[in-house]
């Protein structure tokens, strides 16, 4: 099986490789880059952000026809692809980090900041929250109700379509942390920084 | 419910662990990728690592510390110490950094803070705030605690906010090392002011310092000698906490 991890230049995304390497030991073939001929014929994509919505996007798009292979990828092959953090937000319509930004549209929603209640929150949400499974997700394969994973973020993702939400974490409300819409997952928690855990939801989706 | 995080520090020098855990059991005490590993197997909710190299022609040695280290734990790692430049952050970064720490590069020169938060995203920038009690308040040093700066650290925390640090480490100079706990009017002081999460450094000797730490608000507790020295594990710690209603991961 060959899994594309799409390096678009945006972020740091070496832990996103390390942690998908080590759980596809000699099973899955994992190849990291922005070539599109690679990305059509990858079996899965792992699509990663970092930074804000604006720049990913802005970062996205600078490469020449990424968009596009991405989207045939995705919505017209429908073919498993797992967005995360920011890259899961990229779903969306639009976003609000920074200014206003058109997204890639897949799931129709909005990425807003999360609400801080007059700073009794702090933001960025850093750190180990527990997540609420709402759906059954491929990628929560024996995954416990209430695993910690960990969280690095000021915005959330609001679907409009609330059954696409597969897991919420509390934080200021209920905020968005796992989706699954057919062949597309996301998470805005980081499986490649949640220990154990997160290192089985990574094998749950190259499993798929 | 987001938890409060404990993080176990490990001073680097030449690639090497200065002060490190006494375990009879490790095949290479100075070896920071074991210790690392040993830390975010017993539930370290992050490792953080402080270069202390001191010699130019060695400062390469922990790029590669960072790199095997990030291929064994699957915990965010924190790399500060040295860090000058928008470069070296990004260097550090691809080496497989989560977040990188900047001081006195932070107190020279802010741009460095903005140009890296816009570039990298907050989420990785930690600005390390070292601290030292003056006249009723408190001054900020540089260079390891080794230049006064005359710069009000209250002022520096809340102008470092603004300027894009995702998170600010606190460390109180007149208590580290001291073993007598943190400084607590100093972290309810900066944990107040600040709307970005604020690590408590500087001072741990027994595990109710931690407490005290998480009281104090900040959002996680930063402690290396009582880890080091096999005092506690990072799991008592954790089972501690819990016994105090402290919500930690366990």
């Amino acid at each position: 099986m060959d899994v594309t991890i799409v390096d678009y230049k945006s972020g740091n995304i070496s832990s996103v490789i390390n942690s998908f390497k080590e759980v596809a030991k000699g099973k899955v073939n994992i190849e990291v880059t922005s070539d599109l001929n690679k990305i059509k014929s990858s079996d899965k994509v792992v699509l990663p952000g970092q930074g804000s919505f604006k720049s990913c996007i802005d970062d996205l798009n600078s490469i020449n026809g990424l968009t596009d292979t991405l989207s045939e990828f995705a919505l017209n092959n429908k073919k498993p692809l797992l967005g995360i953090c920011v890259g899961l937000q990229m779903f969306a319509d639009v976003g609000y980090e920074e200014v206003e930004t058109k997204g890639l549209g897949w799931i129709s929603g909005k990425v807003s900041k999360i609400n801080n209640q007059n700073g009794k929150y702090k933001l960025p949400h850093i750190g180990w929250n527990q997540i609420n499974i709402i759906k059954e997700s491929k990628i929560f394969k024996d995954i416990e109700n209430n695993s910690h994973m960990y969280f690095v973020h000021s915005y959330e993702f609001v679907p409009n379509d609330k059954s696409v939400i597969a897991a919420t974490t509390d934080y200021s409300s209920n905020i968005v942390c796992a989706i699954e819409k057919e062949n597309i997952f996301g998470t805005q928690f980081h499986p490649e920084k949640s220990d154990k855990t997160g290192l089985n939801i990574i094998d749950n989706f190259l499993s798929l | 419910m987001l938890k409060n995080r404990i993080i176990p520090c490990l001073d680097v020098k030449n690639g090497r662990v200065v002060k490190g855990i006494n375990f009879v059991d490790l095949k290479d005490a100075g070896d920071p990728v074991e210790q690392a590993k040993i830390y975010s197997d017993g539930g370290a909710d992050e490792i953080c690592f402080l270069d202390i190299t001191a010699s130019n022609e060695n400062r390469d040695t922990i790029y590669e510390v960072v790199e095997k280290t990030s291929k064994k734990c699957f915990v965010p790692l924190t790399v500060g110490g040295g860090v000058r430049s928008v470069d070296d952050i990004n260097k550090l970064l691809n080496c497989g950094a989560d977040k990188v720490s900047i001081n006195t590069a932070a107190v020279q020169n802010s741009k460095v803070v903005e140009d890296s938060s816009r570039k990298f995203g907050s989420q990785c920038i930690v600005v390390a705030i070292d601290a030292k009690r003056k006249d009723g308040g408190w001054e900020i040093f540089t260079h390891g605690g080794r230049n006064p700066t005359g710069i009000n650290a209250l002022e520096f925390a809340s102008k470092m906010e603004k300027c894009g640090a995702g998170e600010l480490l606190v460390t109180s100079m007149d208590k580290d090392g001291t073993q007598s706990g943190y400084d607590i009017e100093l972290m309810q002081k900066i944990s107040s002011m600040v709307n970005i999460p604020v690590i408590a450094s500087g001072g741990v000797g027994t595990l109710d310092h931690l407490v005290d730490g998480i009281k104090s608000g900040a959002s996680a507790v930063l402690a290396a000698s009582i880890f080091h020295y096999g005092t506690y594990s990072v799991n008592e710690a954790k089972q501690y906490l819990a016994s105090k209603d402290i919500p930690v991961r366990i």
